[in-house]
Formats: structure tokens, sequence, C-alpha cells
């Protein structure tokens, strides 16, 4: 801030301030003339409307001491904290320091309850009562928002308690998928197929999950699929894991299985992205995470509890 | 008789109709929002009929459509009055009247369309803010020009705070409207950043000092003692309130962005200020009531001035609760909660909507030169679906708020939320719910007004004479 707008500040403050002390002593003093009226009441004397008179009452005492009060509150408050121009205030607050101060004391905290968790692997954190506790609440607020508070997901985000995965589920690929991130790659193939390869294509897709479809449109689609799709989601269409390329069989579909979605995948070919949390949340708790959702897996006594 | 003999109430009338036009359709949105935060769904996905296009509306239409015509009606009627002449210039308070209206439909249309500026409570495009501004200046120069042509050598205090709010009004709306145009229905603020914040609420929280405010005070003073058939209680207090109210009310706007990128001492000076508001904004409220000592009687049977008083009540509490929530701490755990908006309708359902409500039962009966409004009963109805209307509103809020504050900031041992936003939603639904009955029982004293306006219309015989100008005593 500029000497120029310091100063200013102070002035126009100051200058209020003043103003209103200098008002409020001198309407207290300074006489109005009045007149008593026919009911002996001391009004202004000014009448409007035919029959509108104002009286002349004091101010009420305790308004006034209201008054004063906040004015004096103000002022103390000014002296204490940061609002005439550069000036910091006495106690030297400001909302950064707070904020740094505040965050300080739960890093130091957190550190110390979090700390005991680095060095145990995800299996084992997913077997730990209170690490999957601590999982599920950064679940809650970090996850959730997409795959949903019971982790079944939404169309375009993966059901994360089933057992088909698109970047594997072994516990080292979770860990990777939710510390890491992932960034799933299908181009589009609309221009190379046209429409009609399109259609061929999809409907061969539908039968490679077991759909009753038309025998001729699947076998043409299956060469479109041998030239174009084969790379990543295999010959047999049971997918690729370390490409993220979906199993096809399975009948499951993060975008959706319908016709209709299945031409828009292919044509405009899908980018899904998982977040990277570890710059989110840092890495024990997005291990943490992943160990929630590990515990959520089949083998790990969850579903066992509530059976 | 010469018609500078007699007062200009053409423009009042329509004026006075049209408050209770707009404060129907007003209301009416402001009900199916509050609809559509417990049925998302309501209205299908139809875009125009979304919770973030008719928000605007709503708040566009009771603020500007319902107050606005309530505040040229009264501010019309008592500054001829007042001053006991006719307006400066017929022509053109017919100008503010049509201009006013086509600057409301404009709103009507272009919100639901998704033509906004984004800055709230000044919404709207360009071509309507140009047209608010020019109806605006033509509004002073009527205003002012009549009470240069005053009998009366003194201003009626009423007077003082229809100016006020009129000549901030003008420059808060031209200021915080600065923006360089980038087609019909688009535009971008001269503004930026963190000044553009600080311009916006200075404009914001000086709409809320001026025109919802200084502007209803001004109405206050002129009809609570013409009600009340009794003298203002205090001249001096009228100036001391007066005088500091517009002062320091400047200053308040940065309450609303505590803990923001504004800077601390900005932060700062907009608490304090609002603070020392507290007093100046008593000042009004012990005037009106003080004004009725020795006519407290007159409550039992008259239900027009139990609308003024439980106003003024209304307007002694949000007033105190804003110098509270503008304090860091507790603005910490209301702000962004319902909290902040039970304390809006506690000002503009209570206060604003009550005042202009009694007001106007007041201010029809003499604009159609008959004694009183056709039924007292359906006033009396009124008056209690507003006020139970205001009560269950506000005390739904204020409980969500609260629930909401406290649950946002309730951290679990390891450093997580203990409450995910669902659930504080889910816990929220139930005060909405109550907020919905409130606001449809408010909606519902709207009708037993229209049709009471409407009869009392129907059986005044001499409803379009003019009234003639009384000789200043």
């Amino acid at each position: 801030m500029s000497t120029f707008w310091h100063w200013y500040i102070i002035i126009i403050t100051v200058a209020t301030l003043a103003a209103t002390i200098w008002f409020l002593l001198w309407t207290s003093r300074v006489r109005i003339p009045s007149t008593k009226d026919e009911h002996g009441n001391e009004t202004t004397g000014h009448v409007w409307d035919e029959d509108l008179r104002e009286l002349n009452n004091p101010l009420p005492r305790w308004w006034l001491g209201l008054f004063w009060i906040t004015v004096a509150f103000s002022i103390v408050y000014l002296v204490l904290y940061p609002g005439l121009g550069r000036y910091q205030g006495l106690l030297g607050w400001s909302q950064e320091a707070q904020y740094e101060q505040e965050m300080e004391i739960a890093r130091a905290s957190f550190e110390e309850r979090f700390g005991v968790y680095d060095t145990l692997a995800l299996t084992e954190l997913a077997s730990d009562p209170q690490a999957i506790e601590m999982g599920r609440n950064l679940y809650a607020h970090n996850c959730s928002t997409c795959h949903g508070s019971d982790a079944r997901g939404a169309t375009g985000y993966p059901n994360l308690v089933d057992e088909h995965w698109i970047w594997g589920g072994n516990p080292g690929q979770i860990e990777q998928s939710v510390v890491q991130g992932r960034r799933a790659a299908m181009p589009p193939f609309g221009d190379a197929l046209g429409e009609q390869g399109i259609t061929r294509t999809a409907v061969y897709v539908q039968q490679l999950a077991g759909l009753e479809v038309d025998a001729t449109m699947a076998a043409a689609g299956r060469q479109h699929y041998r030239q174009v799709c084969v790379a990543c989601h295999g010959p047999e269409g049971k997918g690729n894991p370390v490409l993220g390329a979906p199993d096809l069989t399975a009948g499951i579909y993060t975008y959706g299985g319908d016709p209709e979605t299945l031409r828009v995948t292919i044509r405009n070919g899908r980018n899904g992205v998982m977040p990277a949390q570890q710059g989110l949340i840092g890495e024990t708790r997005a291990r943490l995470a992943a160990a929630y959702i590990l515990s959520l897996q089949p083998g790990y006594g969850r579903e066992s509890n509530e059976q | 008789m010469n018609q500078s003999q007699t007062y200009n109430d053409r423009v009042v009338r329509q004026f006075a109709i049209m408050t209770v036009v707009w404060g129907i359709v007003g209301m009416l949105v402001g009900v199916l929002i509050a609809a559509q935060l417990i049925w998302p769904d309501l209205t299908h996905g139809i875009a125009w009929l979304s919770y973030g296009r008719l928000r605007p509306l709503h708040t566009n239409a009771v603020i500007f459509a319902f107050g606005g015509s309530a505040l040229f009606a009264t501010s019309y009627y008592v500054v001829q009055r007042t001053c006991q002449t006719r307006l400066f210039s017929d022509a053109l308070a017919a100008f503010t009247f049509w201009g006013w209206q086509v600057v409301i439909v404009g709103a009507a249309i272009s919100l639901p369309l998704g033509k906004t500026m984004g800055k709230e409570y000044a919404e709207l495009e360009w071509p309507l803010a140009l047209l608010v501004a020019a109806v605006w200046v033509v509004y002073a120069v009527v205003f002012f020009g009549t009470i240069m042509r005053r009998k009366i050598k003194h201003i009626y205090v009423a007077n003082w705070f229809y100016g006020a709010y009129i000549l901030t009004i003008a420059v808060l709306h031209i200021v915080n409207n600065l923006s360089m145009p980038a087609g019909l229905w688009k535009s971008y603020p001269v503004y930026s950043g963190a000044v553009d914040a600080m311009v916006q609420w200075w404009y914001g929280h000086n709409a809320v000092g001026f025109f919802l405010t200084a502007g209803f005070l001004g109405m206050m003073y002129y009809f609570v003692p013409r009600q009340a058939n009794r003298p203002i209680y205090s001249y001096r207090l009228s100036i001391v309130h007066f005088w500091s109210l517009i002062a320091i009310y400047m200053w308040a706007g940065p309450h609303h962005l505590h803990y923001t990128s504004l800077p601390d001492w900005a932060q700062t000076l907009g608490m304090v200020f609002s603070i020392i508001l507290l007093a100046p904004s008593w000042g009004g409220m012990i005037n009106g009531v003080m004004t009725l000592s020795g006519a407290w009687y007159k409550l039992r049977t008259d239900p027009i001035l139990r609308f003024m008083i439980v106003a003024l009540s209304f307007y002694g509490m949000s007033t105190f609760e804003g110098p509270m929530m503008s304090i860091k701490t507790v603005n910490s755990l209301s702000h962004y909660t319902d909290w902040t908006i039970g304390h809006v309708h506690a000002g503009a359902l209570g206060w604003v909507a009550m005042i202009s409500i009694g007001s106007l039962y007041t201010l029809f009966p003499r604009l159609w030169g008959v004694d009183k409004m056709y039924s007292i009963k359906a006033i009396e109805w009124h008056f209690w679906t507003s006020t139970i209307g205001t009560v269950l509103y506000i005390t739904a809020m204020w409980a969500a708020g609260l629930m909401q504050g406290l649950m946002w900031r309730t951290f679990n041992d390891d450093g997580t939320l203990t409450y995910t936003f669902i659930e504080v939603l889910k816990r929220t639904e139930p005060y909405y719910m109550l907020r919905l009955l409130g606001g449809v029982i408010f909606l519902s004293g709207m009708f037993f007004m229209a049709w009471n306006v409407y009869k009392t219309w129907q059986s005044a015989a001499g409803r379009s004479k003019a009234i003639a100008i009384p000789q200043p005593a």
C-alpha cells in the first residue's frame, strides 16, 4: 500500500469517527426552538399536510449510551487490529497468520496420527480398523462426489465394489490409481469407421458381452474390431488393465452399454481422468483412502462383518 | 379547478396497484424456488425455470418491482402532501412509471433467458441497467423539483430519507454498473478481482441501507404518525439518526467479504462501522414505536397500525442481528449458511413488506376518496398470515443456518470433516419444508390484499377525483 493510500484511509476513517463524536456531543447540547401545543406537548411548531407535527423529546439516554459504547468499541478495535492503512494493530493479527497458525496446529496433530501409517503396506492398512475409519472419512470428502457415497460409481465413474477393474484390482494397482491418478485415452474412430462402421462395431461389442444381435452386422463389426480395437481391448475383448482398456465381455460399462452410447464412445473416444490424489491430499491420506477402497473388496472381512 | 391546485395522484395510484401485483409475482417466484430446493426436478429441467435463473428474478421482483413500486408510490404521495404542492412534472412522473414497468418486464424476460451480469442484486444487463439509470435520474428531478416548489418552509423528515435514498441509489447503481458492452446482452465490468467484489458489496450493502432501509424509513415517518394520528416522537432523534445512518452505512459493505482476498484493513473497517450502525438504525425504530405512545390502545382495533408496529419490531431485530453477524467471529459461523437468508427475510418480509403493506392500507382509501378499506377483517387476516409466515420462515432459516455452520466446522480427530456436504443437506431438508410453508402463508396474505384493494376500488364512487391542495396554515 502506497503512502498516499495509507494516509488516505487513516484520514477518512479518523475524520468519520471524529465527526460522529462531535455530532453526538453537539446534538446533545444544541437547543431546538419549540412551542407548547394545545395539549401541552412541546413541538417544533412545524405542521405538514394539515396536521402532521413533531414532538421535541430528548434523545433516549440508553440509546445515546449504546451509541457511545459502539464508538468506543470501534476505537479500541482499530487500535488492536489492522484497519488504519498499513498499521498492523497492537495484536499483529492478520487472516493469513491466523490461517497458518491453525494449520500448523492441525498439521502437528495429524502428522502424529498419520505418521504411523506411512510404513505400513496397503494390505495391512486395509485390515486396520482405525486406518479404514480414516480412509472412509477421506473417501467421503474426496472421492464420493464422483464414485458415490456407497462407492458404486455413476455414469462416467467406475463402480469400486464390484469385481471388475479397468486399471486392475490388486492392492498395488488400486494404490497407483488413487495416489498417482489415471488418464484413459480411447481415441475417436468416427472418421476412420464412418457411421455405418461405428454401428457395426457397436453391434459386435454387444455380441462380445453375450447379447443376441444381428449376426451379419456383428460379423462386419468384427472386421472393424480386428483392425482398430484389438490393440487395446485384445482379440477376445478381455481388455488390458495396463492401458486402462475395459473388459468388453463383462457387460459392465463406465459410460453406458446402450447402442447409442456405444456409438458415441466409438465415434468420439473417451478420455476419463482420475485425478492424482497425491498432490491434492498428500500421499499418506491418499493411501488411507486407497486402503478403504481395498477394504471394500472380498476377503477383507468387511462384507463378512456385514453378513 | 386548475390542475395545479390539485395533487397528482394518478401516478401514485398506478405505482400503488403495481406494488400489489409485483408483490404477488415476486413472492410466487420465491415460493417456487423454495420448493425447488426441496424438489430439484420440480420444473423438469427446463433451463429458463431453473433455480439459478429464477433466484435473481425473485430478488429483483421483490426488491425493485414490489419494494420499488411501493417507494415510488409513497414518495410521490408523501412529497406532495408534506410540501403541499403538485409534483414537479406530470409527464416526467409518468415516464418514471412506464420506464420502471419496462425495466421490470425486461427483467422478467431477460433473467429467465440467462442474460445476467452475475452481480447479486445488479444482474440486469447493460440495456436495462441504462434504462434504470435514466428512470432514476428523472425520478430525482421529479422528487427534488417538487421539494423546490414546496409551500412549507421546513422539509418533513420523511423527505430527508426519501431524498437520501434517491440520490444514493443513483450513485450506487451507476458506479457498480460501469461496464463494457460486448454485444446486446453481454457486458464486462470495468473492475476486476477483489476490487470488483468490493465495489459489488459496497453497492449491495448500500442497496440494503438506502433502498431497503432509508427509503422505507421515509415511508414509516409519514404513514405511522398518519395512521396513529400522533406527532412524531422526537425531531432531535430524527436528526441524529438520519445523519449518522447515512454517513455510516456507506462503510459497512466489506462485512460481506470477511475472510476473503479483500485486505484485512478493509474487512476491519467494514466490521467496526457495521457495529456503530446499530444505534443509528435503532433511532428510526424508537422514533416510530414511541410515536405510538398515548395511542397504544389503537393497536387493539387497528390491524394497519399493527402491521406497522410489527414491521418496526422486525426492523429493530434485523438491524441488531446485522451488526452481530458482521463481527468476524460470528460471521465465520453464519456466512454461507441459511442464517444469512433468514436475516435477509427478517428484513425483507418483516420490515420492508410489512411496512409497505401497512402504508398501502393507509394510502388506498385516501387515493380513492373513501374512509377506509373495504374489509378490515381481510386486513386482519393479512396481518396474521404475514406475521406467522415471517416467523416460520426466519426461525426455520436460523435453525438451519446454525446447524449448517456447526456441522461444517466439526472435525474428526483425523482432521477430516465429520459431515459431508450431502449429510448437511439432508439434515436441512425439514427446515426447507418449514421455510416453504412460511413463504406460502405469507404469499396467501397478498391475495387477501389484492381482493380487498379491488373491492375498495370498486366501491369508491369518486375514485378518480382529483384532490385539492389545502392552503398551508
